[in-house]
């Protein structure tokens, strides 16, 4: 049973505060839907929790151990799809995936990389270079990547995308078959995905206007030369 | 050690399949060295003078042309991202990197290098020590270009910024290898430059791959 939580999370981007104290848990099982505005932080957050950004306070923990101990355990128990599909244009589908699978040290790679190409409907199109392929057909490649090895955390920001109906039934039951392992999903859509009970995050909850944070870590501590500049231009403004 | 070998198979396969990039390398080589008699004259003696600087520099130009390369490709379809989110560790698949940079552009240059040195009247002498000199200098200027190529991602015009970032640090190879090829036309032992050029390249093959992670770490943000 793996459980995975952040607590007190603030999220700084440029001068910009995108929320701030936010906290959640999920355990194997789990889904949790991101929702908010443009903005509000969904990609930020997800982006967090892969670990390709640090949050400004706060921490992530996996099983009660913070996340950046050992980057190396998190990265290889969690999958980050994110908006880009990362495929080359002029190597196949199936080299496209083989040095994800070779990164993770897969076993049996190609029998992984067939099993995740049927999975996704795309074993057809095994041999087809990146530039051929449709929109959502890079997108369905971008979500075989995330079957091939094991893991344990998946971090989906926005997989819906330039997929056809049909695809997004395909999708929420992968994620479903993943529950099942015991896989934790965290996801954000503007569709509607079958997803059972999800439970949902919504980020409008937590955006702070900045001035009121500037505020807030200035009762807490002495201002700092950074602090001070920034908060001369929120003056400015 | 898997990573290091997917990653640099990928890169070399991703090159193959390009093409173009070692390719214009080499031309560019050619045309700039080519340059040089058209500018200073066909007087062989003042050619053969200038022959071992003009092809370092010439090298040095062609070698940083590529280097814009190494990571934008992977950095913009978002490659870049997961192979920083991969479990190996991003120090050794930039290793790859750089490896596959170097066996398509800089082991080019070493091959045209004795070529160039014919046609500017280079004497004999100095072939061997050139493409020794060579083959130390290119990887320390793939390693050292590869800091620079990471920096200026997600800057507009950055290839123009790599070359002021990374051409400073060229000097030293510059310096030691045309150093070295001086030495071997003037008939003494050029083993102190070759000494110190080997020196650079394990300083940079040590330190550069942590450089080039920071920088692309930073660049995720």
């Amino acid at each position: 049973m793996a459980d995975f939580s952040g607590s007190d999370l603030t999220c700084l981007r440029g001068e910009r505060l995108v929320f701030g104290g936010l906290s959640f848990a999920a355990k194997s099982g789990d889904a949790v839907m991101l929702r908010g505005r443009n903005g509000a932080g969904k990609s930020s957050l997800l982006r967090l929790m892969a670990g390709l950004l640090a949050p400004r306070s706060g921490v992530l923990c996996w099983n009660g151990e913070n996340i950046n101990d050992d980057r190396t355990a998190h990265y290889a128990r969690s999958q980050y799809l994110g908006h880009q599909d990362a495929i080359k244009p002029v190597l196949t589908v199936r080299d496209n995936l083989r040095l994800w699978g070779q990164l993770r040290g897969v076993r049996n790679l190609d029998a992984a990389i067939d099993e995740a190409l049927v999975a996704l409907q795309i074993h057809h199109l095994s041999r087809v270079t990146g530039r051929y392929l449709s929109s959502g057909q890079k997108r369905r490649t971008a979500l075989a990547r995330i079957l091939i090895g094991q893991s344990d955390l998946w971090l989906l920001d926005e997989p819906t995308v330039g997929l056809d109906r049909e695809s997004c039934a395909e999708l929420a039951q992968l994620i479903a078959e993943f529950r099942a392992r015991g896989g934790i999903v965290i996801y954000s859509t503007h569709v509607d995905l079958d997803v059972k009970n999800p439970t949902i995050l919504d980020l409008d909850d937590f955006a702070i206007p900045m001035v009121e944070w500037l505020a807030e870590q200035d009762d807490l501590e002495d201002m700092t030369p950074a602090k001070g500049a920034l908060s001369s231009q929120e003056a400015a403004q | 050690m898997t990573g290091f070998l997917a990653i640099l198979q990928r890169d070399l396969r991703l090159a193959l399949r390009q093409g173009a990039d070692s390719v214009m390398v080499v031309a560019f080589f050619i045309v700039t060295t080519t340059l040089f008699p058209f500018g200073v004259g066909p007087e062989v003696n003042i050619l053969a003078r200038i022959a071992s600087g003009v092809i370092w520099v010439s090298a040095l130009l062609a070698a940083m042309l590529s280097l814009e390369r190494v990571f934008q490709a992977d950095y913009e379809d978002g490659s870049l991202e997961l192979l920083t989110l991969s479990p190996v560790s991003l120090e050794l698949l930039i290793l790859g990197k750089v490896l596959a940079h170097w066996l398509t552009t800089g082991l080019p240059l070493i091959i045209a290098a004795p070529l160039m040195a014919v046609m500017l009247n280079m004497d004999q002498d100095g072939f061997a020590i050139l493409m020794i000199a060579m083959l130390l200098g290119t990887p320390a200027l793939s390693l050292i270009g590869a800091i620079g190529a990471a920096l200026i991602l997600g800057a507009r015009r950055g290839g123009v910024l790599v070359s002021l970032l990374v051409l400073p640090l060229y000097i030293p190879v510059l310096i030691f290898g045309a150093g070295a090829v001086e030495a071997a036309l003037l008939g003494i032992s050029a083993t102190a430059q070759l000494q110190i050029m080997a020196a650079i390249l394990l300083l940079t093959l040590a330190a550069a791959p942590f450089a080039t992670a920071h920088a692309v770490r930073q660049a995720m943000e």
